[in-house]
């Protein structure tokens, strides 16, 4: 036996389970190239018609957000509260808007 | 040493808030060792949790028996792969893990180490096995790591139909010849104190119990899931007509639960550490499963790499 086994590379699969709403993300699996994650995929995530289309990509192509860092990235949101509704004064009778 | 003393204030905080906690949040390393080795171990008794099962796959007795086993079996499978990908969220590697459990480093489920003798082990695993396994993983649902509950969730759909397929077999049997019967109480006999056993040692023989309710991976002590079992799983005896191997079960109408006999730790604890009746059996099936799949992992990297060149050169 080698010593050194290249494992398959991680990818992330996106399932929209009906037409009219969103891919959502539904797990990983290991295969050696798209086109195995995609049967893969298949038969691991999708056993009970959960879906109608998926999506595979290979995890490293993903850039996340850093969480420790979640403070300044979306802290800055938080005190623009013009951005919503709310904060327009309108007089209540006034309907429809 | 006292800003780490201020993240892990932090983070029990965000955990007794009710926040779950994702793969790239900081963590105490203690937090992080413990789910790699609960969530492993977990996935390893999908894995190995296959083979007593799958032992009678071209034996059932009838077409609508072997697929529902089948169906059932290719579940566990995926249940395993849920799991070693939410492991490997906390930085360990499927090779790893796969290596630890054949070098005997990682555990898996104690009950997997038992025969499946008769057609009607195969009723009594569903039934009372995963029976066991959902009331352990309904709770897990809500542990606090994010993908591990996440798995959880999607294991717990899928495990209902696995227990009613088990129940279905039984009731078959115990309404069937009087052999067919004995066949079913004979499985209950052999498997209803390892079903018992695999809620874990008695709370008071359970260190981790206290930390990990602390930080939410558990939400109930061993004994209470098991009880809880018991409580649900007598009267599913008593309508298939079968008895409790057990001369200590009975109601105890002041606690509003079953009283049960005292389980036999010893057996437990050999069973654990490898001197179970199939633990070196299932360990080589797993292994021969790793080695004759060796050459077709190695085939598929070189040909993914072979088509990835021709179309670089294409490009
Ligand atoms: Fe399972
Ligand atoms: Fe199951």
């Amino acid at each position: 036996m080698k010593e050194i086994n290249e494992e398959w590379p991680i990818f992330e699969v996106f399932i929209r389970s009906k037409n009219g709403l969103e891919h959502r993300h539904a797990g990983s699996l290991h295969a050696a190239d798209s086109t195995m994650a995609m049967e893969n995929a298949r038969d691991v995530y999708t056993r009970r018609q959960e879906g109608v289309s998926i999506w595979v990509v290979e995890s490293k192509h993903i850039t996340a957000s850093n969480p420790t860092e979640a403070g300044e990235m979306f802290e800055p949101a938080k005190d623009k509260v013009y951005r919503h509704p709310t904060f327009y004064e309108l007089p209540i009778e006034l309907k429809h808007i | 040493m006292s800003k780490e003393v201020n993240l892990e204030e932090q983070f029990q905080a965000r955990i007794d808030a009710g926040e779950r906690i994702e793969p790239k949040d900081w963590m105490p390393e203690r937090y992080r060792k413990t789910h790699i080795r609960q969530i492993s171990q977990h996935a390893h008794s999908e894995v190995v949790g296959m083979l007593p099962e799958g032992n009678w796959i071209t034996r059932a007795p009838s077409l609508r028996r072997k697929v529902g086993l089948l169906a059932k079996v290719q579940d566990e499978a995926g249940h395993g792969l849920y799991l070693y990908s939410a492991a490997e969220t906390l930085g360990i590697s499927r090779d790893q893990m796969e290596e630890q459990l054949l070098s005997g480093k990682a555990k898996y489920s104690s009950i997997f180490n038992y025969p499946t003798l008769s057609w009607a082990d195969i009723g009594a695993i569903g039934w009372l096995v995963d029976g066991a396994a959902i009331i352990n993983q309904v709770m897990l649902t809500r542990t606090s790591y994010g993908p591990y509950a996440r798995a959880m969730v999607r294991i717990c759909k899928e495990e209902s139909f696995h227990q009613r397929q088990g129940y279905e077999i039984m009731l078959g049997l115990c309404q069937g010849s009087r052999e067919q019967k004995e066949m079913a109480q004979d499985a209950l006999n052999r498997f209803w104190w390892p079903s018992l056993m695999m809620f874990g040692p008695r709370d008071h023989e359970s260190p981790n119990t206290e930390q990990s309710v602390r930080w939410k991976i558990k939400r109930k002590t061993n004994d209470e899931l098991r009880q809880q079992f018991v409580d649900i799983t007598v009267p599913q005896a008593d309508y298939l007509g079968l008895k409790m191997p057990d001369p200590d079960l009975k109601w105890n109408e002041e606690r509003g639960h079953y009283d049960f006999g005292e389980i036999n730790w010893d057996e437990f604890w050999q069973v654990v550490k490898g001197n179970g009746p199939c633990n070196k059996e299932r360990i080589a099936a797993r292994q021969a499963a790793r080695d004759n799949g060796e050459w077709v992992r190695e085939a598929a990297i070189a040909h993914a790499k072979k088509k990835r060149q021709s179309l670089d050169k294409s490009a």
